[in-house]
């Protein structure tokens, strides 16, 4: 039985506002979920959902107002667990008086790394994310996905056992976002544990053993992306040939034509009954398939449930 | 403890690397010249003259550097979220504010050290065989360090938990306040209420005396300085500075960064 690597239990942040702090607002509640080892998970969710407080109260960046969270069987609070754990935040930036060179030698020295294997390692990071032409130069000079690149690299640069990082797509072209995604993919490979939270679906369907949705500061779902686009009304498209004319009139009705081919999507419960008819009628059928709900789709019908909800609900961490 | 020395030296470099600290010990250089023109056209308080314009200028520069540096520590670090990386690493809170403050300081010890340098090789321009005029003022200006590693504590303080331009105001405040703590102390009046004046007493206690740290009167006169002078003013500017950066540590450790 796996593992889990990152425990979540009833977390909750608050931020206190208004004239002496009597009101708050309530950007995560009540959080209870793990990440198992060695798997990749994806943390979706849209803007101010709370992703961002989840992984900042995960790393120690902000505290929480309950509940309890460990990371490889640390508390949290523990700062042995942070030498264990790779964090890439949200938008990175970093000393922009240092080149990307010293910046991740500076923080090997943080992580004790000894002077021969800095020299290597920095090496290898900078070659990993592509910037071994621009290791020389400042950062300030760094364009945003290549800031997003060194941040991916100080995050792996110790080889941490769990990495988390806080959009790490944002800011990438195609190429960068798919190196990233390769990076993810090895990762995995090396069996690290790996949390990405991401706006990107498409990514989180490619790259994630199990995903997490968050919206309004509350878990909706949890799983691997095939399960939980699962829940949703499965249809089964139907896609056949027929010259004639009049016996099928009411199913051709329901159906969209492409020259003699149609396309035809019925219900899993209708599907014997119509290929029945279509048989009769003598139509060549050409395929049929299992019409899956993208986790777009899963992801926009939780988004439009919590705001018929509650329309008014403002959360933010930031 | 070892990380707060990484920190520092990385401190260190972004004030080396910034070009206007390099501009200010231009400053202080161009000023010590200006004190030799001075001390050609007064005849016989030439080395005076020297050492107060010279230890007035390493003074001011000094201060203008801890406290406008010393507010942005870690405001500058929170509002550019350079410090989320860092933190997120084995570093604890009071090793990232020891590091800040241990980076400043030095930045100050070597510009204060070259501007001192400048200083002496003024003196050694127009010096008349006066032994320990160059003594008090190695004090002097070792004092001057110490006076800055108390504001930039301060600084260091303020930058935990306000903006900064608060903080350079509080800092300020604090430093002229501290500059006036024995006639607060000493402070007598008969429309003073006896409550009140025993409060005034006590705040004199409680603010950092700056006062101790100014012995350019007796630099300039070539007076010899006490050695317990040295001891009590290093024994007070180290417990300051530690409950100073205690006082910081525990707020910081506490604060979201949102």
């Amino acid at each position: 039985m796996a593992t889990a690597a990152i425990e979540i239990e009833n977390l909750t942040k608050d931020y206190p506002f208004g004239f002496l702090h009597l009101k708050k607002k309530t950007s995560l509640e009540g959080l209870t979920m793990s990440v198992e080892d060695g798997e990749v998970f994806g943390f979706l969710g849209p803007n101010g959902a709370g992703k961002t407080t989840t992984i900042k109260l995960l790393v120690g960046l902000i505290f929480p107002t309950a509940g309890t969270a460990r990371i490889l069987g640390k508390s949290i609070s523990d700062i042995s667990m942070h030498a264990d754990i790779g964090y890439l935040p949200e938008q990175p930036y970093f000393y922009d008086y240092l080149t990307a060179a010293e910046l991740l030698d500076y923080f090997a020295r943080i992580h004790d790394v000894s002077s021969q294997e800095r020299r290597l390692r920095v090496d290898h990071m900078l070659k990993k994310v592509g910037l071994e032409t621009a290791r020389k130069i400042q950062l300030r000079k760094y364009s945003k996905g290549m800031l997003q690149r060194v941040g991916l690299a100080q995050a792996i640069l110790h080889d941490p056992k769990v990495v988390i990082l806080d959009e790490p797509m944002s800011g990438l072209d195609p190429v960068g976002r798919r190196e990233v995604r390769d990076i993810i993919l090895e990762l995995k490979q090396a069996g690290k544990t790996v949390m990405f939270s991401t706006h990107i679906l498409s990514d989180a369907e490619m790259l994630c053993d199990r995903v997490g949705v968050i919206v309004g500061g509350k878990l909706r779902g949890v799983g691997a992306p095939d399960e939980i686009v699962g829940m949703k009304a499965q249809a089964m498209e139907i896609l056949f040939e027929y010259a004639g004319a009049a016996g099928l009139q009411p199913l051709l009705s329901k159906a969209t034509q492409t020259g003699k081919r149609y396309r035809m999507q019925v219900s899993e419960a209708d599907l014997y009954a119509t290929l029945q008819q279509l048989g009769g009628a003598r139509a060549k059928i050409l395929s049929v398939s299992q019409v899956k709900s993208t986790l777009e789709e899963y992801f926009m019908h939780l988004v439009e449930a919590d705001r018929a909800q509650a329309p008014a609900v403002e959360v933010s961490g930031k | 403890m070892r990380r707060a020395g990484i920190v520092a030296l990385n401190t260190f470099r972004e004030a080396v690397r910034d070009r206007v600290l390099y501009n200010l010990v231009f400053f202080a250089l161009a000023m010590i010249a200006a004190s030799i023109l001075v001390g050609q056209v007064s005849i016989g308080i030439e080395e005076m003259v020297i050492v107060t314009l010279g230890l007035s200028a390493i003074s001011v520069i000094g201060l203008l550097i801890a406290v406008f540096i010393g507010v942005g520590l870690v405001s500058k670090e929170m509002d550019k979220r350079t410090l989320y990386a860092l933190l997120a690493k084995p570093v604890r809170r009071w090793e990232f504010l020891l590091g800040k403050f241990g980076g400043l300081v030095l930045t100050l010890t070597v510009n204060t050290a070259a501007m001192a340098a400048g200083l002496f090789l003024a003196l050694s321009l127009v010096k008349q065989g006066t032994e320990h005029v160059e003594g008090s003022v190695l004090v002097a200006v070792y004092f001057i360090l110490l006076k800055l590693a108390l504001v930039v504590a301060l600084a260091l303080l303020f930058s935990c938990f306000t903006t900064p331009l608060l903080s350079i105001l509080y800092t300020a405040g604090l430093y002229i306040a501290g500059l006036f703590v024995t006639e607060m102390r000493n402070f007598q009046s008969e429309t003073m209420s006896r409550g009140l004046q025993t409060l005034l007493r006590w705040l004199s206690y409680l603010l950092p005396n700056f006062e101790n740290f100014d012995v350019m009167a007796a630099a300039a006169h070539g007076r010899a300085i006490p050695g317990v002078l040295i001891a009590q003013n290093t024994a007070y500017a180290a417990l300051y500075c530690a409950v100073v950066l205690t006082a910081a540590a525990a707020i910081f450790t506490r604060r979201n960064l949102k």
